[in-house]
């Protein structure tokens, strides 16, 4: 099915009584499998809107991501949460499309700094399980009439509505970069430097650790951005501030800066790898008790990013993480595995009773029927 | 405005309801006395008064739910409280209700530095939070006007913002997790010392709920190093549409302020006379601030001077001191106390995109007029984030309806241009009859369905946010 408008698409959910699967480009399939007809919502493709002086943009959801870039690149301004490209990692075609980065609220690296998708989604429309088009929040910046259902909407995965169209607030994009590069530290040393790093007042936006670089090598990576002289200026600051422990070397090449952060992104150094790939999110420093009490009882491979609030994890297929994560202070996620193994581990992560009853019963207000995604997330 | 008529079993039942509170809560923490609850009987807007049946104030989350769990039982009303700044009146009780105030749960449990976090319980003042972790070199972002006695609580049910989330966010953005309380007295975390919970965000709809999906008792907040410097610049323009221009410019040109705030003559008279601020004598004037070390602070003020001059600017003055600036940001946190010496007044709070600046504040001057009621404007200008003050005179016989009919013409009017009625006020009484003005009913029922789940009987805040007759059914039930 491919309704050509939001209008249509309210019609055909109204009528319809066997469930469907929202798909906007198909590059996210991270949730169950659900079961139902699939329903593409490429004709909605328009730009509503695009004003760089009010740092807006409305689209609607089948929009794809490259035109938006486009757009946004042609007046130097972005999506700031950097979304991930799940292309090379999942193995899918298709165009990514903002309806379904905001559906799976996609955040990358410099998340650490600015916050996730969610936090610049500032309204959307959308279709609930009646056919209904409601609207939330709406296209400024600061909003507080009414709940925010917008925040709701954002990474649900389209099991509470399907997402028509949506409202982003974008910043300008940073004229220059550089990273700072660190070689060959141990993990623990890399996390202090990583944290000391994100304490300090000098706006660091990226702090990843790879264990095995591209040269087989451990490196840390420490990312700058702004106005050219501010980004030189801070770069020295913070290699000073962190050089009584570590070498130091400033890298400000635009493309090889871009492309060793889109690396961290898309999770680079799993793609093309065989196992399974889980998402854990936990308090920066958690993160290396946690990695090495899972070496002691797996084999697994990880790199960090967000200073050790994110670790990527290969794993053997089939490895239930979880079982060694008992006391774990966040989430994981299984974000690439087989569908049986997605089924048999869950790809989210347990929540307490009552939060998981609570949601079930709102999936339910927004969708009586369960016609929308149906177990996908719930 | 109306409240719903109150309900005379509950009031009659008075003393055993007392009598229930007292057996699990200190008696210190029941205020039931007459004279004694009068102090509760409004909020921020002080317009609308009524005192509640009680006041409760718990010292833990075990204590709030055992309160709720009685209220639940025997059908009672909660009106939760912080501080009871809220401009929106979302503090205001009714005479058969309870208020749970917050003021008591006022312990910083975890300072967090290394994390970048910290848990507090929720009666906690906004600025007691900042002033905790300063001396690591850390603050926390939002910083409404009333930070210096309003509560994280109160922060929370509103989604409160503050003239620096321009570039930090409101609170929404700096909320990591909490503990709620939900009305049948189950305790729950959502979120938590983590990013980004997978899943519904349950999170980002509890904040901005303005008290009714339950009580917030602990709060997990987001810390941001300390800039190396902060420094403000006053602009100067001939007129409003000018300086609302030069906002517009300054953002598209991809410079991001930390804060861009706006005041008319009205406001900077008033506040010039409060506080001495050091405002120039103008007819608009723009105080932007920029973040960075000493070098970086000249750069982007000198990139801002240069959009500027092409405004026409009639005063370009920049801060040369900490001790200037202090003084310049404390004659825009005062402006409201500074106009409330001279005159009555109601804070509107609608929200405009920022290109439509200029219209609104011609639009506001034509309603003005019309109404022949004088505007004042101080606001967050680079978020669209208006703050129109009608001065009045309560009084005069009908000068409060007159007051109130002018400004839901120019909420109306913010929601013409695309914008919407609250940027950080929240609804609560005041702007509740004006919802469907922005929304339809389908879109508030759905709002209402998420109350159902969290608060089935509809005895948290009942009688705020949404239009009585819409929520009638729900709440007799």
């Amino acid at each position: 099915m491919r309704p050509a408008n939001e209008s249509e698409l309210s019609d055909l959910i109204a009528g319809r009584i066997s469930p469907v699967i929202s798909c906007g480009g198909g590059t996210r399939p991270i949730g169950l499998t659900s079961i139902g007809e699939r329903l593409y919502l490429g004709n909605l493709n328009r730009i509503t809107q695009y004003e760089p002086g009010a740092l807006t943009l409305v689209a609607e959801a089948g929009t794809t991501l490259k035109t938006i870039f486009e757009i946004l690149n042609e007046k130097g301004q972005m999506l700031p949460f950097e979304p991930i490209d799940y292309r090379g990692l999942l193995g899918c075609r298709g165009e990514p499309t903002i309806g379904g980065m905001v559906a799976t609220n996609s955040s990358g690296p410099r998340r650490v700094k600015v916050g996730a998708c969610r936090d610049y989604v500032i309204g959307l429309r959308f279709v609930d399980g009646e056919g209904n088009i409601i609207k939330s929040g709406g296209r400024v910046m600061k909003n507080v009439t009414g709940y925010d259902l917008t925040k709701l909407l954002t990474g649900s995965f389209g099991t509470l509505g399907i997402i028509t169209e949506v409202a982003l607030k974008v910043l300008p994009a940073p004229t220059h970069a550089a990273v700072l590069l660190i070689e060959g530290l141990p993990e623990k040393l890399a996390l202090e430097v990583l944290n000391r790093s994100l304490n300090s007042p000098f706006e660091v936006s990226g702090a990843a650790h790879l264990c095995s670089g591209l040269d087989g090598y451990p490196v840390t990576m420490i990312r700058l951005e702004g106005f050219q002289s501010s980004v030189m200026y801070r770069a020295e600051e913070l290699s000073k501030y962190l050089e009584d422990t570590v070498t130091i070397t400033v890298e400000t090449d635009p493309e090889r800066t871009r492309g060793g952060w889109e690396y961290i992104r898309d999770v680079g150094p799993f793609q093309n790898r065989k196992g399974d790939v889980w998402k854990i999110i936990t308090k920066p420093n958690e993160a290396l008790s946690l990695v090495k009490g899972l070496r002691e009882s797996i084999e697994i491979e990880v790199f960090y990013d967000w200073a050790g609030s994110l670790i990527w994890a290969l794993v053997h297929k089939g490895t239930n993480l979880r079982d060694y994560l008992q006391s774990l202070n966040g989430h994981a996620t299984l974000i690439r595995a087989s569908d049986g193994n997605k089924s048999n581990l869950q790809v989210f992560h347990q929540q307490s009773i009552m939060e998981l009853e609570l949601k079930k019963r709102l999936k339910h207000k927004f969708d009586p029927r369960n016609i929308l995604n149906q177990g996908m997330i719930l | 405005m109306e409240m719903p008529s109150s309900n005379n079993s509950i009031i009659n039942d008075k003393d055993r309801l007392i009598g229930l509170f007292n057996r699990i809560l200190s008696t210190d923490s029941v205020i039931s006395d007459p004279y004694e609850t009068k102090a509760y009987e409004c909020d921020g807007l002080t317009a609308y008064k009524c005192s509640p049946l009680a006041v409760l104030l718990p010292r833990t989350t075990e204590e709030v739910s055992e309160i709720l769990k009685i209220c639940h039982e025997e059908k009672v009303p909660v009106i939760p409280r912080g501080a009871g700044t809220s401009l929106s009146g979302g503090a205001l009780p009714t005479s058969d209700s309870v208020i749970l105030g917050t003021s008591r749960l006022n312990n910083i449990l975890d300072l967090d530095v290394e994390n970048r976090m910290v848990r507090v319980q929720t009666g906690v003042t906004n600025l007691s939070v900042t002033e905790a972790v300063e001396s690591e070199g850390f603050f926390y972002a939002p910083d409404p006007s009333s930070q210096l006695v309003c509560t994280i609580a109160g922060n929370i049910a509103m989604n409160s913002g503050g003239a620096h989330c321009l570039k930090y966010g409101v609170t929404t953005n700096n909320l990591l997790g909490v503990k709620i309380v939900l009305m049948d007295g189950s305790v729950m975390e959502l979120g938590g010392e983590y990013l980004d919970s997978g899943g519904l965000d349950l999170l980002g709809v509890v904040c901005g709920s303005e008290g009714q999906l339950g009580i917030v008792t602990e709060a997990v907040l987001k810390i941001i190093p300390k800039p190396e410097g902060a420094r403000p610049i006053l602009l100067g323009f001939d007129s409003n549409v000018i300086a609302g221009n030069c906002v517009s410019d300054i953002i598209g040109e991809g410079i991001l302020p930390v804060a861009i705030e706006f005041m008319d003559r009205l406001c900077i008279r008033a506040c010039e006379d409060f506080v001495g601020a050091g405002y120039p004598d103008v007819e608009a004037l723009l105080i932007v601030e920029v973040e960075g070390s000493a070098k970086e602070i000249d750069e982007q003020l000198d990139r801002i001077k240069v959009i500027a001059s092409r405004h026409n600017p009639v005063a370009m003055k920049e801060s040369k001191s900490d001790q200037e600036s202090k003084l310049i940001w404390l004659g825009r946190k005062s402006a409201f106390g500074a106009m409330g010496r001279i005159n009555d007044y109601m804070c509107l709070d609608g929200t405009i995109p920022v290109s439509r600046l200029p219209d609104v504040l011609e639009g506001i001057s034509s309603l003005s007029e019309n109404y022949g009621l004088a505007v004042a404007n101080v606001f967050h200008a680079g978020d669209g984030n208006l703050h129109p003050l009608i001065l009045f005179n309560a009084n005069q016989e009908g000068e409060l309806e007159k007051c109130e009919s002018l400004g839901a013409d120019i909420l109306n009017l913010c929601v013409e241009l695309g914008g919407c009625l609250s940027g950080e006020h929240g609804v609560g009484v005041e702007k509740r009859d004006l919802m469907t003005n922005q929304f339809s009913r389908q879109d508030l029922e759905i709002q209402m369905r998420v109350k159902d789940v969290f608060d089935p009987d509809w005895l948290l805040n009942p009688a705020k946010v949404f239009p009585l007759e819409i929520s009638m059914e729900r709440r007799l039930n």
